[in-house]
């Protein structure tokens, strides 16, 4: 199933995109041709089951594994014909990261946890802690700046973990299942951080989830089933916009 | 970076003392062995240093260490000082004979006799009297260091031997007429010096009697001349202080197994000290695989975080090395005052130090391993 996007440069455009893991009779195939094209701006949700292929999917986009066939650019690149080294330095400069289990440092302050990806660009550790400061201001959590991970709550560990991915100002900011860890309520105030800090300017999101609960928030859902989009729907986020 | 990978290492204290401890536990046994083995071979060669004075040792080809007595030709004194270069050249008495003390208790001693003229190759320090006392009737002079553990009167009195105190040797009369210190030796007999000609009187007599002979080189002759002039002169051996501490060392140490339990204590130090720090690191590493994965993920590369493990290896090392070291020295203080072997040479450390750079070397390539296989999209996983 083919998405017409907007005439201007897509954020995510993926043509066939295929994915096998393993050869021969072990083989198992992930992904079986998918094609969805995702804007720039634009928040989208991959759903379905368990087994099919969303968080393949995410981790190919997010450059952090290699595709079996098919075309992929993101904002116009094909991260496939980059080389390791290139595509380790496309993801520091370009992908945030929300994990599920928030994978935040535990012997690291949330400061500095945010100020992680700044440090990796080589940013010096004054201005990364100062920027990582204003970030976590932003996500509501300028108080605990000092705290360690065991001292925030799941719902304060998820938006610490969403200034890290949001803290170098990337391009594409990949989630997965961030709500998943968390009550509903939590999960929905991290969504509200997720929309209104993330998703803005020319940023796109893609968000794995199964938490129907935050469909809310997304511009449009793209239905996985057995390695394929079987269904693009516009979210509730874009009908309200409408 | 590197400040978060140290805060990696430190954030789980039980983990990062335990590394610690390991390393130290490593270093301090790999250095208290060591030393231990390098007190027993110095004490080995403890009476030839204690030999200041000569250069050169002229012995029978056969000799394998310092008291392994095979008699010479009374002639070789004569022979050596005809070499050119040859300052001096003198008799050097050594046996090992019976002895009686006042109280009956006998004991064996290694009796040195001295050439009477010069009394050359006697001990370093002199404590009570004269070295030239032991031109006196009968006189001996025993070591004042210890005289309770090795010279001890076990009936009677119950005191050690001590100064003008008569006794007996191969029961010929003698008298204690001074006393001296030397070095701590590996044998435990007591040495006992006195005059060449005495010497010979007190030893059960046999054709010849003269197991080494003492050269010093003059100034400015060139002394692996003079000891290549030497051996043709006299068909004999003929070595420096080094060469024959060496000698002596060599072939006690792998006689008695000692090198081999040492040596083996050494190995079980790094191994163990491999195992528990590599098991250590490489288990710290293995937990911390969640986060290597992110930062991965997240675009550091793997010479970043190659940085990052040999940067935490490299801290847990040495501090590890320095608590292990601190303990061991101290440790070997004890054992030193003790009064057993305790050697602690610059080299000693310094090794210690290579072998646990290499044990954490290796534990941290190791692990480095599992974090360039890691793939990053392991991160993904809950």
């Amino acid at each position: 199933m083919e998405i017409t996007a907007s005439p201007k440069r897509s954020a995510v455009d993926c043509r066939a995109l295929a994915k096998t893991y393993g050869e021969g009779d072990t083989a198992v195939q992930a992904l079986r041709g998918i094609d969805l094209e995702i804007n720039p701006g634009e928040l989208v949700m991959l759903v379905g089951p368990s087994g099919c292929g969303k968080t393949t999917l995410i981790s190919i986009i997010a450059g952090i594994l290699d595709k079996t066939d098919g075309e992929l650019n993101v904002f116009g690149e094909n991260i496939a014909a980059m080389s390791a080294a290139s595509r380790t330095a496309w993801r520091r400069d370009r992908i945030g990261f929300v994990f599920q289990s928030f994978n935040l440092m535990p012997a690291l302050s949330a400061t500095e946890n945010v100020a992680i990806p700044l440090l990796i660009k080589g940013i010096p550790r004054n201005q990364a802690l100062e920027r990582a400061g204003q970030m976590l201001e932003r996500v509501g959590l300028g108080s605990r700046r000092y705290a360690r991970p065991a001292q925030l709550s799941g719902g304060q560990q998820q938006r610490v973990a969403i200034g890290r991915a949001l803290v170098h100002e990337p391009q594409l900011v990949v989630c997965d299942e961030p709500t998943s860890s968390l009550d509903h309520e939590t999960g929905y105030a991290v969504m509200e951080v997720l929309r209104d800090v993330a998703a803005v300017g020319d940023r796109a999101l893609v968000v794995v989830t199964h938490d129907a609960r935050i469909f809310e928030f997304a511009d449009r859902i793209a239905r996985m089933d057995d390695g394929r989009v079987t269904e693009v729907t516009n979210g509730q986020h874009r009908r309200s916009l409408q | 970076m590197n400040r978060i990978a140290l805060k990696m290492l430190m954030g789980d204290r039980l983990k990062y003392y335990g590394l610690i401890a390991g390393i130290a536990f490593a270093t301090m046994l790999i250095l208290q062995q060591s030393s231990i083995l390098v007190g027993f071979a110095k004490q080995t060669g403890a009476f030839i240093r204690d030999t200041t004075q000569a250069d050169l040792w002229v012995m029978d080809p056969q000799v394998r260490f310092s008291q392994d007595l095979v008699p010479l030709r009374d002639t070789t004194v004569q022979l050596a000082r005809g070499v050119a270069g040859v300052d001096w050249a003198v008799p050097l008495y050594q046996g090992f004979l019976r002895g009686k003390m006042p109280d009956g208790t006998s004991f064996t001693m290694i009796l040195v006799g001295l050439d009477d003229a010069t009394l050359l190759g006697g001990p370093p320090i002199v404590v009570d009297g004269k070295l030239a006392d032991l031109r006196r009737d009968k006189a001996v002079f025993i070591q004042a260091d210890k005289p309770e553990k090795k010279l001890m009167m076990k009936r009677g009195a119950g005191r050690p031997l001590s100064l003008g105190d008569r006794f007996t040797i191969n029961d010929h009369d003698a008298v204690v007429a001074g006393t001296y210190r030397a070095r701590d030796s590996f044998f435990w007999e007591p040495v006992m010096y006195t005059t060449y000609a005495r010497a010979l009187s007190f030893a059960p007599a046999m054709r010849s009697m003269l197991p080494f002979v003492l050269v010093k080189v003059k100034p400015g002759h060139d002394m692996q001349e003079v000891k290549r002039a030497l051996a043709e002169k006299t068909g004999l051996a003929v070595r420096t202080n080094d060469d024959f501490i060496a000698l002596t060392a060599d072939y006690i140490l792998n006689t008695t197994g000692i090198l081999l339990n040492f040596g083996l204590a050494v190995a079980l130090g790094i191994l163990i000290g491999s195992l528990v720090a590599g098991q250590t690191f490489y288990n710290f590493t293995l937990d911390n695989l969640r986060h290597y994965g992110a930062l991965k993920a997240m675009g550091v590369s793997d010479r970043q975080l190659m940085v990052m493990v040999m940067l935490q290896a490299g801290t847990v090392a040495l501090l590890g090395y320095c608590v292990g070291a601190g303990f061991g020295s101290a440790m070997g203080w004890i054992v030193a005052s003790k009064g057993l072997a305790f050697s602690m040479p610059w080299q000693v450390p310094a090794f210690a130090f290579a072998a646990i750079l290499s044990v954490c070397a290796l534990a941290a390539w190791l692990s480095l391993r599992r974090v360039f296989s890691l793939e990053p999209a392991v991160v993904f996983k809950a």
